[in-house]
């Protein structure tokens, strides 16, 4: 489209000459590579607690961050003031990385090419609040007619649009308008004088708010929480020590996230900090293993998944990565700078929380490929084991390769069938090592609903996960019952 | 500066009643952040830059509407005054929305010592030194160590203003700074990673390049080339820096937020026995230089000391106005909030108090158990007390650290672990608002092979 029409021209009034201007300034110090990332984010969230909408909120952010690349080295500053003389101000902070004459910037910008995976005409933030108000309460009733014993519901929607401009010191120009939406429904039950027990489910991704009135409603979401909860009120403890693992399809993907994807990011691997440093070529998951990072997934509520991107942080189109094919290691992903120090070519994952934030290699859409195996058929080869259907959240250990996630809604499996529901547990393993134990995968391939957040060093960002029903024939429990 | 920021505050309350609130509360920050990495001897990335905001939070009646701008300017201010407003009329109304009683309104009347001048001081070139010495320290600490995640120097100059419709004005700066470094060790194929870092409010308190690159490199080297134990029940004992991660999980427990929607198992507890006579517990934000302190909270009430736990006894929840309101108690000055939206409950320096007996003398009195070191993806179960965390550590043998061991379990329940909470340490130090001695919990249930 060209700059002229878009956001940041139009809003406070940017020009090519500007960004030309700018990018000189970050390279007068020298540096091979600048570039600068322009964000207007603004956000809105709704909350109801005890059946009341306690809290409505909104806010509105803008900045822009100016890095400089000199070999290994990055500058960064960033400025919440757009007027020329604060970005030249914090361009001439981030030049000061480099030691040189200056580096001589390219004169005009080519638009980078991009996907169109949300083309939202309006996307939830651009709808009156009162919609938003009734989903909130439409959850809230709906959670606690599941089920008598549902006493304490809390249930949040937010929604956001970001707008971003890109330029790079190569020529690269990118824009984004990147919406966001989501709905989280938290339940409390209790028997008559027993001891409560919660439930949590939430879901949503870049989609128009017709994905909440059509697709996954707010009853969908509040049904679940309240499901969840009525479930544990019966829960015994969870098995302690090694077992056999079934992990149900969707949000159970955080496995692979936790256990391959960080570690497959190009940044610990470039330095040789990771479990998986060094490794392509081989084998460190059973041949019945795919994994896939894809930040194209659309098709989704009117939009696209929560980790799906047109271009990442740095203005490269995203794009679907293969990291492990058959078991064999394939690849990691890289950003610009692993790219350039790596010889590599960027994999459209160099992801930022925001403005603030220096890019990194991240993940956007983690899931492994659907296999052949009747998910009935993988419980039913289970004598004893545990079958996990929702997770909390994850953590890994990048260096040693060790991770964890939380099993929030499990199941004993005893004689091939599902018996009693366990409580609450962490499952640990070694991310090079535990993929090796996949001995079934079935042909239900599930991605999550869409509520996954990723932290790395500090910053948050949305990704999505998948997984089919695995079975995973040892893995350490953490439950307490011998 | 800070004048202006404190008259933009008062200016956008007066505002907010101007156009139809019955009550208002701004706040506004500022700061400035510097931050240095160094990987293996070379800078990595220097990042500089200021940044403000402003939140509002309006009242109209029993509606609650809040909203926040980067935009200082006085459109921006009234943008977002506005906004708060119009956000108010699609809420519902609350019974217990309010400001505080203005009794309760008021600032600590000491010096807490949160900003420092050397902070500001510090030239760029010393900051990359520091990191650059302490990464050389922790290299140069054994030939295992072969690779580092780097090192890097971090400093924060801030200040915070509040103001609300009930005439309370006030403003505080802070000053932070820190060092940390992350070595690898390398031996027969096995390679692990460790940190240690230091903060402070003033220059001078940090610990030394030395100090940090030594203790980081230590802690690589002894998880090296870990085994995995046997699932069995064992005494644990948690050094301070699991133990906060732990002490962090009951800071949710008494959480009046929790408590009152009946979403922690220490509900209905007041006054009851409910963990060891060794354990008590302070919250207190008046404690000069730390982290936690503040000379009042984020509704504006002064910060004071409140004892939660005392010799196992459960003496006090923590709660800020609307918590209070709810459970007819009084606030105990632990408001907390970002610049928008209602506040919720933070800690102010939430610590336990230090036992007699040193960590050496608490390891020697356990026959066979496990020394933890790292908690990974830790996970408390405020509702029902429910514990299960991925945990590294040291094995104790015969009352010695014997061998490291790594890719297990913890579990148990919060509510056994404080009865069976058996010995607290002496050695309380205060490194973040969290802070504990080391604890020995005398059985938790530890997964492995």
């Amino acid at each position: 489209m060209g700059l002229s029409p878009s956001f940041f021209a139009a809003k406070f009034g940017i020009t090519e000459r500007n960004l030309e201007s700018y990018l000189g300034e970050a390279l007068s110090a020298g540096g091979e590579y600048a570039d600068l990332y322009f964000e207007y984010l603004s956000t809105s969230s709704i909350g109801i607690d005890e059946g009341i909408v306690k809290s409505a909120s909104e806010s509105v952010t803008l900045g822009v961050g100016i890095r400089v690349i000199a070999g290994e080295r990055t500058g960064y500053a960033y400025s919440d003031d757009l007027s020329p003389e604060k970005i030249r101000k914090a361009a001439r902070v981030a030049a000061l990385i480099a030691r040189g004459p200056a580096s001589v910037v390219k004169t005009g910008f080519t638009e980078a090419s991009k996907h169109n995976l949300y083309p939202m005409v309006t996307s939830p933030h651009e709808v009156g609040l009162a919609e938003r108000v009734d989903l909130v309460k439409r959850a809230d009733a709906a959670a606690r007619a599941y089920d008598r014993r549902v006493f304490q519901v809390i249930a949040n929607y937010a929604d956001s649009i970001r707008e971003v401009l890109i330029a790079s010191s190569d020529g690269r120009l990118s824009f984004d308008r990147q919406p966001m939406a989501r709905m989280g429904v938290a339940a409390l039950a209790r028997e008559a004088d027993g001891v409560p027990q919660q439930g949590y489910s939430g879901g949503g991704g870049r989609v128009t708010l017709d994905f909440f009135l059509n697709e996954k409603t707010p009853e969908h979401f509040a049904k679940e929480a309240a499901r969840q909860a009525i479930v544990q009120l019966s829960a015994v403890d969870a098995p302690a020590g090694e077992s056999v693992v079934v992990l149900g399809p969707g949000w159970p993907g955080i496995l692979l996230h936790e256990a391959v994807g960080h570690g497959l990011e190009a940044d610990f691997n470039r330095k040789g900090v990771s479990a998986f440093s060094g490794r392509i070529g081989q084998q460190v998951a059973s041949p019945l293993c795919t994994v896939i990072d894809d930040g194209t997934i659309a098709h989704y509520g009117g939009g696209s998944r929560r980790g799906s991107l047109n271009v990442d942080d740095e203005g490269v189109p995203t794009q679907k990565n293969v990291l492990i094919e058959n078991g064999i290691l394939r690849g990691y992903l890289q950003d610009t700078l692993s790219a350039r120090l790596l010889k590599s070519t960027s994999t459209g994952s160099g992801r930022r929380e925001s403005y603030q934030h220096i890019p990194m290699p991240r993940m956007t859409n983690t899931y492994m490929l659907a296999g052949q195996s009747d998910p009935d058929e993988i419980i039913r080869s289970v004598p004893k084991g545990i079958y996990c259907a929702t997770f909390g959240g994850g953590q890994v250990d990048i260096t040693s390769g060790n991770f964890v996630f939380q099993a929030t809604e499990s199941y004993l499996i005893e004689d091939g069938k599902l018996t009693k529901p366990v409580k609450g547990a962490t499952l640990i393993g070694n991310g090079p090592e535990a993929l090796k134990y996949v001995s079934m995968v079935g042909h239900d391939l599930q991605l999550d609903e869409g509520i996954g957040i990723c932290g790395k060093e500090g910053q948050s960002v949305p990704v999505g996960v998948g997984i089919p029903t695995v079975k995973i024939d040892k893995m350490t429990v953490g439950g307490t019952a011998a | 500066m800070s004048e202006a920021l404190l008259d933009i505050a008062q200016a956008a309350t007066k505002r907010a009643l101007e156009l139809g609130a019955t009550g208002a509360e701004c706040t506004i920050s500022e700061g400035e952040e510097f931050s240095a990495g160094v990987r293996m001897r070379e800078v990595e990335n220097l990042k500089q830059a200021g940044s403000r905001g402003a939140g509002i939070r309006v009242l109209v009646g029993n509606l609650t509407g809040s909203s926040r701008t980067s935009d200082l300017t006085p459109q921006g201010i009234e943008s977002m005054v506005r906004g708060a407003l119009e956000l108010a009329r699609i809420t519902t109304p609350d019974p217990h929305a309010g400001l505080p009683d203005p009794a309760d309104l008021g600032r600590f009347s000491g010096d807490l010592k949160l900003y420092d001048d050397s902070v500001s001081r510090m030239e760029t070139e010393w900051k990359i030194a520091q990191a650059l010495k302490a990464e050389e320290v922790a290299l140069a600490a054994d030939a295992r160590i072969t690779n580092s995640e780097g090192a890097s120097f971090d400093s924060y100059l801030g200040s915070r203003v509040f103001a609300n419709s009930l005439g309370f004005a006030g403003e505080y700066r802070t000053s932070s700074c820190g060092l940390s470094v992350v070595p690898v060790a390398k031996q027969n194929g096995s390679m692990e990673r460790d940190y240690w870092q230091s903060s402070a409010r003033q220059v001078s308190r940090l610990e030394s390049p030395e100090e940090v690159g030594r203790r980081a490199a230590e802690r690589a080297l002894r998880r090296l080339n870990p085994r995995k134990v046997p699932t069995q029940k064992v005494p644990v004992i948690f050094e301070p820096r699991t133990a906060r991660n732990l002490l962090g999980d009951l800071f949710d427990a008494v959480n009046g937020g929790a408590i009152y929607r009946h979403a922690s198992f220490l509900t209905g507890k007041l006054g009851e026995k409910i963990a060891s006579e060794a354990l008590t517990i302070i919250d207190d934000g008046t404690m000069p230089g730390l982290f936690g302190s503040s000379p009042f909270d984020d509704e504006g009430v002064a910060s004071r000391r409140t004892v939660v736990i005392e010799r196992g006894v459960l003496k006090s929840y923590l709660l800020n106005t609307y918590t209070a309101l709810k459970l007819g108690l009084k606030t105990t000055g632990n408001a907390s909030r970002g610049l928008a939206g209602s506040a919720g409950v933070g800690p102010g320096n939430f610590y336990i108090e230090a036992g007699t007996r040193s960590e050496a003398d608490l390891i020697a009195g356990v026959r066979q158990g496990l020394y933890v070191t790292e908690l990974i993806g830790a996970s408390a179960n405020t509702v029902t007390g429910d514990y299960s965390s991925g945990a590294a550590g040291l094995w104790i043998e015969n009352g010695e650290l014997a061998y490291p061991v790594s890719e297990i379990t913890i579990a148990g329940n919060l509510k056994q672990m404080l009865m069976n909470l058996e010995q607290v340490g002496a050695n309380l130090e205060f490194r973040s608002s969290i802070a504990s001695p080391t604890l020995l919990i005398g059985e938790m249930t530890l997964s492995g092979q």
